[in-house]
């Protein structure tokens, strides 16, 4: 495996700029005026009726793979269409989490390829995504969690990923509200990824909509794809509520619905489609500067600039289109919360949320071509798709302009099922509800 | 929250459950390929709408139901045993 | 009376039973039945806050749930509750409440600055800025941003009961939601129809709308003395339907009485979950604010609020109001205060001319049509208005407080999770939704008819269709006796926002402003959702519930489109903010998840065992309780050189009984047992259908039909339901039946070279000979007198016997094996001696049958059946799995046997050291062997054995040299065990 190139800093294209630059002078001047002097950060494009490109999906991944073909590789003729308005899918839904603890080498370069460039985003895009890199910390209960992830970590640290061992009490220095003997599963110590953190997940989708409009891409809402037109083994365009629009590469960026999309180019993929739940509590002062997650169940917790903590659990175990929560696993995480963080017990929980995403087989995400000529995959993302939409976008833009993956998003590919070179990172084999 | 009429032992709530994914695929035979092995094991159907499935009563009588729910509305309309069906003309979405 | 503005005798208030509180060290008085708020009103304190972003002053705006502005910080026995809603806090003695988002002090508030400079704070403006230098964000501008954000604090005293809280599990025919004139009378009717109904509501009392009316007292009465009769109707006070979640599953939360909770051991909330076959949404409207600069000055009260605090706690929200109101049911806020002899200084309606407008000139209160107030004079606390004419004259008047109302929305959301769609009513100039049949109806002010008569009578209506759909005949009780007529009432003309200079919220508690909203949809977030998320508009405690609609209609004039287009944000669950500790319920901390305890758990104990979390399982990890690897070392050292005991109690056992149970067996384990001989055992592997190992362990033919299969600890739930599965939906046409035994046999192993003297003192009339009895033999037996099973398998490597006796005769089988064998110096061994044994001798766990490793991978390649189909044969023969640098399990051991190893280290090439060519995954110090062993799995492995690498572990900043051995690093010919 080479090593993953470093992301180069995308130009924007000057001609279509909408929005001009934002800036601290610009937001004083504009004070003085009313705030009147800003325009639309994206344009609202009317569809044409060919492009190169079509990307089906204004979400994170579709709306960064639209900014990378047009800033990386020049390629602007490109349509990313959206049925509703952008953004208002997992990017929208998602508990906001970016880190690159992983126990696939594939998948830490792949995740760590991301990290970098959110690490650069806000320059990248001239948008402040408020990129907070306050560390993720894993506690561990048991020694066999321990080896788990004293395994991840070294493998991380031999990648040229930060990992570091904290102690029980490190832990809490870093998080006082801690309960290290919580009464079942004493915190037997964490492990801490000081370049993880958090990033406010809608304005990803508005930075990368404005970055790549500004570059030159039609950004189309409200218009939804209907068909895929193939020719023989090979896509022509699509069928939308706007009518057909003939395109030289599709790419599905639709998580959560690939497989509707790729039915309608009569494709079978290996994806489930799950819910997964978020919630968010009441403002409160700054109590917990870190991501935390519970080991002994299934817990992870943040809190947000605005003062929410933000937190999750697992998915419902069966498939579901329906973006809602329930009962059972909000006591089963707040169950959690109580337990690890006990003076949490009076704190308000706000609002309950769902998103659907594609669980593929394996729980890795698949960022590939397909058996169809001029179809390209974004998709699979289970629970990863948020910290990964800068990588996803740069990667799907490669292999669309080049026509060959990305070497750090090469393990992702399709056939890797078929092939037996599955990237199952909890190693529970094809059982979305396991991942 | 789902509440699947078990036919042996009643309503019951979806914590009882263990759901076993789609109920209309047989699993090949010896003499399949590698290719329906894949397909059988990897690949979904993964409708928006009707899905017929299997769910397992681990908190009853353990015995497998087959299911046919709705993946947005949740609904379900018809639960069997694992060899019946669910009348032709229901099956039509 | 207590407070100055205490007027009158309220419903629920007590003037026999003052109260003392505390709010900013103020000491005040209250009455019983009073709530924080009502008492703070009476006190004549309207400062009680400050706003989210620009520390405006902020005072009490309602009088419920929907409240924006007055939140406080709670102090109490849990220590300081952040976010606490004066307006349904019910004040008790010594209540101690102290206002938030402020400093230094709620009067002077540093950060009321940001109010001056609210003109370069936009909506969104963090988006457009702090972006440079790089490093800043981080360290300069977000801790200054988060330290500003937030609402309350938070300062917990946590102790061992700290969150009583319980859930509990309910069922009905029909679940009620609000006890107004349409949920009482639909309860009635339903009740009396004999079905099974739970009336859940908010408010302390039944009521609703009618507490507020004294013309309905009698009805009230009457109806729920009727209600009370019927066995069939349970009443539920204080409780909110959360929300709902399909199949007829709502969530709601009781918030126990004070004097509840003392008999509930401190309980606070009790989260019910209701299963009901229907639900009648009969949650009423909840009433509007107006965007007008200064909409949020202290002493602006919405107009419904001001006539709950009159009519339940005799509190004048003001002595001289004035009126901003658009619809004639808020006039009933005008006479009531009338009536109080508080006459209101003028009502301003923008509507030309009206019914109630007509009645209150009548009554000689001034009534300004064509009007609207275009500004609020005061900061701390309303002083007066400005008003504007229709001909753009203005006029100014003096004030107390300012009481609004822009109109009433039913209450949506219940029937939207419902799956319900919007629908736009111009009459009320509002959304309504009808739950989708067959999930239940709407009736009354919640489905938008409003007056309490008619929405009795369509309460009714809605209970009695119902009824019909639950095959019961409903009674006819046209809304019963003495029902009183509603007010005829002008309809209202939509009105929204006063636009004139100044800040004119839409949200009082995020501080959004119309001029925001505007903002967003300039920027092109034009959709309601984009709209919320720019401008955090209806994101805040109270969810947008008085404002959100508002917001909604100013970005609809902005966009030049319909309101009916635009929409309204999605509701999402829950319908009020609740605790942690309510939604967790009692399984929490100490209670969090079950305890397995082995049948031997109490002697295990008593014999001074550290225990482990094994899963849910408490397993003697090691009889001692000093660390460190001795202990461990001295009972494995027992086993390899005399006898120990060991408990395996925990390892799932699954009875396999029926004609075709051999070849069930053989279709789910890879290898064969159709040709197990009985009374003999065999170690089987089980694999994934993609090929993958899932599971290991014995399996014993205890008759020709008759099979007893073991599995991992960890994975026992899951290979049964594995075998079920796919009994029940692969193999049907198979005569097998599982039977799940693994609580009903305690078994142990006793292991070592003494193991068959040990054994042969407690098992009778069993020849244990090695012809007789020889490695991996299995047969019933008599243990110390019980009826038991006798299996000759080695986990330890050492001659090894396992003896499974019923779980309840597990102590006397157990301690005849430790007095049998107490001359021969037999020993309890606990996990990590068995683990030290197991690793020596190269047998894998769980460490090792990680979910990615192939037979082929850990060595059991010849185990494989060639012929015949199985799980995971076809998948297991991909290319991929057959990879030649694949990792495979092999031994490792330090070279300098001095140094440690660990598990999780890897294993790297000299030459390239910061490529991982595998990982440590089971280690220990040896007993046999010198130094430590291990197990690892490692690319191309077998190939590697005899080589030597380097073993690395960055966090710890260790590198060893390794050698790689065969993973049988123990008596690899197995003499031992056959011995």
């Amino acid at each position: 495996m080479p090593p993953a190139p470093r992301p180069s800093a995308p130009a924007i294209a000057p001609e279509r700029t909408s929005s001009g630059r934002y800036s601290l002078w610009r937001l004083l001047r504009e004070g003085l005026n009313g705030q009147r002097g800003w325009s639309r950060a994206w344009v609202k494009a009317a569809p044409r009726p060919r492009y190169r490109v079509v990307i089906v999906g204004g979400g994170g991944h579709g709306l960064a793979t639209a900014f990378y073909l047009a800033t990386g590789h020049g390629i602007c003729d490109v349509a990313v269409l959206e049925r509703g308005p952008l953004g208002l899918g997992n990017v929208a839904r998602n508990t906001t989490i970016i880190r690159s603890n992983y126990f696939q080498p594939a998948n830490i370069r792949f995740y760590d390829f991301s990290l970098r460039l959110w690490e650069r985003l806000e320059r990248s895009l001239n948008f402040n995504a408020m990129v907070s890199q306050r560390g993720t910390l894993n506690l561990f209960h048991t020694e066999a969690q321990r080896d788990l992830f004293t395994r991840r970590a070294n493998l991380m640290r031999l990648e040229g990923v930060d990992a570091a061992a904290l102690s029980r009490a490190a832990v809490k220095a870093l998080v006082p509200l801690v309960d290290l003997d919580n009464g079942r599963y004493p915190v037997l110590g964490g492990f801490l990824q000081p370049r993880g953190g958090t990033v406010r997940h809608d304005a990803v989708a508005w930075g990368y909509a404005r970055g790549a409009s500004e570059a030159g891409v039609d950004i189309v809402e409200h218009c939804a794809v209907t068909g895929i037109r193939r020719e023989g083994e090979r896509v022509v365009g699509v069928e939308t509520s706007r009518g057909f629009i003939a395109a030289d590469v599709v790419c599905l960026a639709v998580a959560g619905h690939s497989s509707e999309l790729a039915r309608m180019a009569g494709l079978e993929l290996p994806i489930e489609t799950h819910v997964l739940q978020a919630f968010v509590t009441e403002g409160v002062k700054p109590v917990l500067d870190v991501v935390l997650t519970y080991g002994a169940g299934h817990f992870y917790i943040s809190q947000s600039d605005k003062g929410g903590l933000v937190f999750g659990g697992a998915i419902d175990g069966y498939n579901t289109y329906g973006q809602r929560g329930t009962l059972p696993m909000v006591e089963e995480v707040t169950a959690a919360a109580v337990t690890l963080l006990p003076a949490l017990a009076r704190v308000k929980v706000l609002r309950q949320w769902g998103g659907v995403m594609d669980m593929s087989m394996d729980g890795s995400p698949i960022i590939s071509q397909t058996p169809l000529a001029g179809l390209v995959l974004n998709g699979g993302w289970c629970y990863g798709g948020f910290k990964a939409i800068p990588a996803g976008g740069f990667t799907t833009a490669h292999l669309i302009a080049h026509g060959a993956p990305h070497p750090v998003a090469a393990h992702l590919d399709l056939g890797r099922f078929a092939a037996g070179r599955t990237v199952d990172e909890r190693g529970v084999g094809p059982f979305p509800y396991l991942h | 929250m789902l509440r699947i009429p078990c036919p042996w032992c009643g309503t019951r709530d979806e914590a009882e459950f263990r759901y076993h994914g789609d109920a209309t695929r047989p699993r090949p035979t010896a003499a399949d390929t590698l290719a329906d092995f894949s397909r059988y094991t990897y690949g979904r159907d993964n409708p928006l709408g009707w899905h017929l499935e299997w769910w397992l009563h681990v908190g009853g009588c353990r015995r497998l139901l087959k299911v046919e729910r709705h993946t947005l509305s949740h609904e379900i309309r018809w639960v069997g045993t694992p060899e019946a069906s669910p009348a032709p003309e229901v099956q039509a979405p | 009376m207590t407070g100055p503005a205490r007027i009158a005798q309220g419903l629920l208030t007590d003037p026999a039973r003052p109260l003392a509180f505390r709010f900013d060290g103020s000491e005040m008085r209250g009455l019983a039945g009073d709530t924080l708020a009502s008492a703070l009103l009476a006190n004549g304190r309207r400062l009680v806050g400050r706003s989210f972003k620009y520390h405006r002053p902020r005072g009490i705006v309602t009088a419920g749930c929907e409240e924006p502005c007055a939140l406080v910080d709670l102090i109490g026995a849990a220590g300081r509750e952040p976010n606490q809603l004066a307006t349904t806090l019910a004040l008790h003695e010594g209540l101690v409440a102290v206002s938030q988002n402020r400093w230094p002090s709620l009067e002077l508030d540093v950060l009321a600055v940001n109010d001056l400079l609210g003109r370069f704070l936009p909506a969104g403006f963090y988006y457009k800025t702090f972006m440079a230098p790089g490093w800043a964000w981080e360290r300069l501008y977000e801790p200054l941003i988060r330290r500003a954000a937030g609402l309350g604090k938070l300062a917990a005293r946590v102790t061992e009961h700290a969150a009583p809280a319980e859930i509990v599990h309910d069922h009905a025919d029909v679940l009620v939601v609000g006890a107004g004139s349409a949920g009482l009378a639909a309860a009635a009717v339903l009740g009396t129809a004999g079905l099974r109904v739970l009336l859940a509501d908010q408010d302390v009392m039944p009521g609703g709308g009618t507490l507020l009316d004294p013309r309905w007292s009698g009805w009230r009465e009457e109806i729920c003395r009727r209600i009370a009769a019927l066995p069939t109707v349970r009443r539920l006070a204080r409780t909110t339907v959360l929300g709902a979640y399909g199949h007829g599953v709502f969530g709601t939360l009781e918030a126990l009485a004070p004097q509840e909770r003392a008999r509930f051991g401190g309980l606070r909330e009790r989260l019910r979950v209701v299963r009901a076959r229907r639900v009648l949404l009969a949650c009423g409207a909840g009433e509007r604010l107006i965007a007008f600069p200064g909409n949020d000055v202290p002493g602006v009260m919405l107009a419904g609020a001001a006539l709950g605090y009159l009519r339940r706690y005799g509190v004048a929200a003001g002595l001289k109001p004035v009126f901003f109101l658009n619809n004639d049911e808020a006039y009933e806020t005008v006479f009531a205060l009338a009536e109080a002899r508080v006459l209101a200084a003028a009502v301003i309606d923008p509507r030309p001319s009206g019914r109630a407008a007509a009645r209150a000139q009548e009554a000689g209160i001034e009534v300004i049509a064509g009007a609207v107030v275009c500004r609020v004079r005061g900061r701390r606390g309303v002083r007066g208005v400005r008003v504007m004419g229709a001909n753009g004259s203005t006029r100014r008047l003096d004030a107390d407080c300012l009481l609004m109302s822009g109109g009433h929305s039913p209450a949506t959301s219940l029937a939207c999770q419902l799956g319900a769609r919007l629908e736009w009513h111009e009459r009320i100039a509002a959304f309504t939704a009808e739950p989708p049949s067959p999930a239940g109806r709407a009736a009354g002010a919640a489905r938008g008819v409003y007056g309490l008569a008619a929405a009795a009578l369509d309460g009714e209506t809605a209970a009695r269709a119902l009824a019909a759909e639950l095959g019961r005949t409903a009674p006819l009780l046209a809304a019963g006796p003495g029902l009183p007529s509603d007010p005829d009432a002008t309809p209202l003309v939509p009105f929204w926002e006063v636009r004139a200079p100044g800040k004119a919220f839409v949200d009082l508690q995020n501080d959004v402003t119309a001029d925001d909203v505007r903002l967003a949809c300039r920027e092109g977030y034009e959709h309601v959702e984009h709209m919320k998320r720019f401008t955090t508009c209806a994101m805040a405690t109270d969810q947008g519930r008085i404002g959100g609609l508002v917001a909604a209609a100013v970005l609809a004039h902005a966009r030049g489109a319909p309101l009916a287009e635009v929409g309204q944000v999605k509701p999402r669950p829950f319908l009020e903010p609740v605790p942690f500790a309510a939604l967790a319920g009692g399984e929490v901390r100490g209670h969090y998840k079950p305890k397995r305890r082995v049948p031997l758990h109490d002697w295990h104990e008593r014999a001074g065992a550290t225990f482990v979390n094994t899963g849910l399982w408490l397993r003697p990890l090691v009889y001692s309780r000093a660390a460190g690897w001795e202990p461990v070392l001295e009972e494995a050292r027992a086993v390899r050189r005399a006898a120990g005991i060991t408990d395996v109690s925990t390892l799932g056992k699954i009875d396999v009984q029926g004609p075709d149970a051999a070849r069930f067996l053989d279709f789910v384990y890879a290898n064969t047992f159709s040709t197990l001989a009985v009374g003999r055992a065999r170690y089987g592997i089980m694999l994934r259908e993609d090929g993958m190992l899932f599971d290991d362990g014995t399996t014993s033919r205890l008759g020709a039909t008759h099979f007893l299969v073991t599995t991992t600890t960890a994975n026992s739930a899951a290979v049964l339901e594995h075998l079920e599965f796919h009994l029940q939906a692969v193999c049907r046409e198979l005569d097998v039946v599982l039977t799940d035994v693994g609580d009903q046999w305690a078994q142990f192993a006793v292991a070592g070279p003494r193991a068959r003297e040990v054994i042969a003192s407690v098992v009778e009339g069993l020849d244990l000979t090695n012809a007789a009895f020889p490695f991996m033999a299995a047969a019933e037996a008599r243990i110390a007198g019980i009826s038991g099973r006798l299996f000759r398998i080695s986990f330890s490597g050492e001659l090894a016997y396992e003896l499974a006796v019923p779980a309840r005769t597990a102590p006397v089988a157990w301690q005849a094996v430790l007095a049998a064998g107490s001359r021969y110096g037999i020993r309890p061994y606990g996990l990590d001696a068995l683990n030290t044994l197991r690793i020596e001798k190269g047998h894998v766990t769980t460490a090792e049958l990680n979910g990615n490793t192939t037979a082929d991978d850990l060595g059991f390649q010849r185990m494989l059946k060639k012929s015949g189909d199985f799980i995971g044969r076809a998948l297991g023969a991909r290319p991929g799995l057959a990879a030649t640098d694949r990792l495979q399990l092999v031994g490792v051991r330090p070279v300098d046997r001095a140094r440690r190893l660990r598990n999780g280290m890897h294993l790297v090439a000299p030459e390239s050291p910061r490529t991982s060519l595998g990982y440590v995954t089971s280690s220990t110090p040896s007993v046999e062997l010198e130094g430590w062993v291990g197990l690892a799995l490692l690319a191309g492995g077998r190939q590697r054995i005899g080589t030597r690498l380097l073993g690395t572990s960055p966090i710890h900043g260790e590198r060893t040299e390794l050698e790689v051995v065969s993973p049988h690093m123990l008596d690899a010919e197995n003499t031992r065990v056959r011995s």
